[in-house]
């Protein structure tokens, strides 16, 4: 079984942005970068399947720039094989060009199954992943909680939550891509042998300049700005069933919500 | 040129209301943008819900009818829109960001070469061409999207447009389009069906959500019961979905749903960075807790400090008192 998991690199969730002064752009001076969380989810279920077939390959895809390499290791720590670095330094990408490059990547190895995250928590686009499979012409499913390889290898069982909790549950021959969001299980903690053993696992370097083929953005972000930021409002004092009786008066009269 | 499609979701034969606000939303485009506003729906039985769009100032709008076009299936719906788009040749196509449109916009958008704006919370004509405000890093920054295809996609957050009725009685006129889309590679082998009537959260227009105080898979008896006097959709804080009080359909936040409800009552949450993410865009915001230092208060627009399980029944007791129940 051979899993491909594209992974970006993201800001820490719990990372305050800042805007450069300009608003270009997000001032990344003192950013944390992880995983992506669901790319996160999606690394623990590949290796899960690799575990559950036995033999195989987990190869971590990310475009990104040299940066990046640091959440490339850290998935090798947990257990994943080998990377490929498409390397964007210097270009602009947005959702389009980046689904092209790793498009023109994913076919040059036969994957059986590509895991991607449900969105990326730094542009929460939800369409890169959708982008891949629509140019490789690849059945995909997002988002899932759980997947299952059939008996024979061929097919997988995937979980997919839908509106107001209700789950649908789906046969995908293979290849497929799939998109992770959070399931039953929770990411493992890279052992120290692992982080070692990271250290000297093969990861190749691909340019993405030379992977884009005259293709160009198709969207250009501007102005990026903070959100007006909420004013502490009223705090209602006093007996709680005056508190109350004030509360839903409040959101009546004045709030004008209920 | 200029013309504008929506892709117009339905419930029990009627336009959800989140397709309404986006159709006001389309007409006012097109009439920016110099052309007109089309709507199409997909599923069984669509022509009545496609006549609906003729409320908000669309004259044209398309059903495409099939057996195994209900429910949503992302292969299906982008082959029979694709379609669509290649005959009518729009210059602007729109969907909700709801669980279909966050699907199927980006493979239509990579099928046409197009660019796509997802999740915007508004959207203008600039220049000609359609340019789209959208959160980034789950609402702690905006971003403004210029277009640099001839063709755009957006999606928009449920919510954050007016639904403007133009003449109640108007219908669109409405081309029936019989389609059969054959074998899916994606094949369906159970639909395990949630309670019925329950709205999404990324739909609903009132939430009640509990935290970690709540302590208990029973104790959250007391959120619902509220929940369900206001009609409104029970949300989650981490910790309690963690803590396996609920499940994490529920859950609200960063790596849970955004939510844009007009109100949101957050019961026993501290209100965590990742957690003020989901729901900071709610109109109005409600905390109950019982520590007057938790964060959640400096974004609420009413607190009350108290113990959430004295504040809760009298709560529920009150509104069932106003709202008549
Ligand atoms: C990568 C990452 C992603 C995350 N994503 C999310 C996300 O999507 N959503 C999310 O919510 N969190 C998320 N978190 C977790 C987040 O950081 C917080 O841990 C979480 O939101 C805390 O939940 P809470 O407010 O219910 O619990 P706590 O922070 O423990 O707060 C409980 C609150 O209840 C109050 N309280 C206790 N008893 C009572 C009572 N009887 N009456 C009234 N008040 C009472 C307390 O004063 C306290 O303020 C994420 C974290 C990480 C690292
Ligand atoms: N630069 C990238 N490199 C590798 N994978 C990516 C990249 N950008 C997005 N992805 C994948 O696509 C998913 C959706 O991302 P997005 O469309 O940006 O929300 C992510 O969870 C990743 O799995």
């Amino acid at each position: 079984m051979k899993i491909a998991v594209l992974l970006k690199q993201t800001p820490d969730t719990e990372t305050k942005i800042k805007i450069k002064s300009d608003a270009s752009g997000v001032d990344e001076t003192d950013i944390k970068w992880i995983i992506n969380t669901y790319d996160e989810y999606a690394v623990e279920e590949a290796l899960r399947l690799k575990e559950a077939v036995g033999t195989g390959e987990v190869v971590i895809v990310t475009a990104g720039i040299k940066r990046a390499v640091e959440s490339m290791r850290q998935a090798l720590a947990m257990g994943a094989d080998r990377g490929i670095l498409i390397d964007t330094e210097g270009l602009t990408l947005d959702s389009y060009t980046a689904a092209v490059i790793l498009a023109k990547v994913l076919p040059n190895e036969k994957f059986d199954i590509v895991l991607a995250g449900k969105q990326a928590v730094d542009d929460d686009c939800v369409q890169v992943a959708h982008g891949v499979a629509t140019l490789l012409d690849w059945p995909c499913v997002w988002p899932i909680e759980h997947i299952e390889l059939s008996g024979d290898k061929k097919s997988v069982m995937v979980v997919r939550p839908v509106s107001g909790g209700t789950k649908e549950v789906f046969e995908v021959g293979l290849p497929t891509i799939l998109c992770c969001d959070k399931g039953e299980h929770d990411p493992r903690y890279a052992s120290l042998p692992g982080i070692m053993k990271a250290k000297t696992k093969p990861i190749q370097e691909l340019k993405a300049a030379d992977l884009l083929a005259g293709e160009t953005p198709k969207v250009k972000w501007v102005n990026f700005s903070l959100p007006p930021d909420r004013q502490a409002g009223k705090i209602l004092k006093g007996e709680p069933e005056q508190v109350c009786a004030e509360l839903v008066k409040l959101l009546r009269e004045e709030a004008k919500v209920i | 040129m200029g013309d504008v499609l929506i892709i117009a979701e339905y419930e029990g034969g009627k336009l959800k209301g989140y397709s309404r606000e986006l159709a006001s939303k389309a007409v006012e485009l097109a009439t920016q943008a110099g052309g007109k506003a089309q709507g199409v729906v997909v599923g069984k039985n669509v022509a009545q819900a496609a006549e609906e769009l003729g409320q908000f100032g669309i004259a044209k709008a398309t059903a495409i009818e099939g057996v195994d076009l209900e429910p949503y299936r992302g292969e299906a719906y982008t082959k029979v829109l694709f379609e669509l788009i290649q005959k009518i040749k729009p210059q602007i196509v729109l969907a909700s960001a709801s669980n279909l449109g966050k699907d199927v916009l980006p493979r239509l958008a990579m099928k046409c070469k197009g660019g796509l704006a997802t999740d915007c919370i508004d959207l203008k004509i600039e220049g000609g061409k359609l340019k789209a405000k959208r959160p980034i890093f789950a609402g702690k920054a905006l971003v403004d999207v210029d277009f640099l295809s001839d063709i755009q996609f957006a999606t928009a957050r449920p919510n954050s447009f007016a639904t403007k009725v133009v003449d109640a009685s108007k219908k669109a006129e409405v081309e029936k389009v019989q389609a059969s889309v054959g074998e899916l590679r994606v094949k369906v082998k159970e639909v395990k069906e949630a309670e019925k009537g329950l709205k999404d959260l990324t739909e609903a227009e009132i939430i009640v959500a509990g935290g970690r105080a709540l302590g208990s898979n029973e104790n959250f008896k007391i959120i619902r019961e509220l929940a369900e006097v206001l009609g409104a959709t029970v949300g989650a804080s981490r910790a309690a979905v963690d803590a396996g009080y609920i499940s994490h359909d529920h859950q609200v936040g960063q790596t849970g749903k955004t939510v844009n409800p007009k109100l949101y009552i957050a019961c026993g949450i501290s209100g965590a960075i990742q957690h003020l993410a989901g729901m900071r865009t709610s109109k109005v915001i409600v905390a109950i807790n019982k520590d007057p230092e938790a964060p959640i208060f400096s974004k609420a627009d009413y607190g009350i400090v108290g113990d959430l399980f004295t504040l809760l029944p009298i709560l529920t007791r009150k509104f069932k008192e106003l709202l008549g129940k």
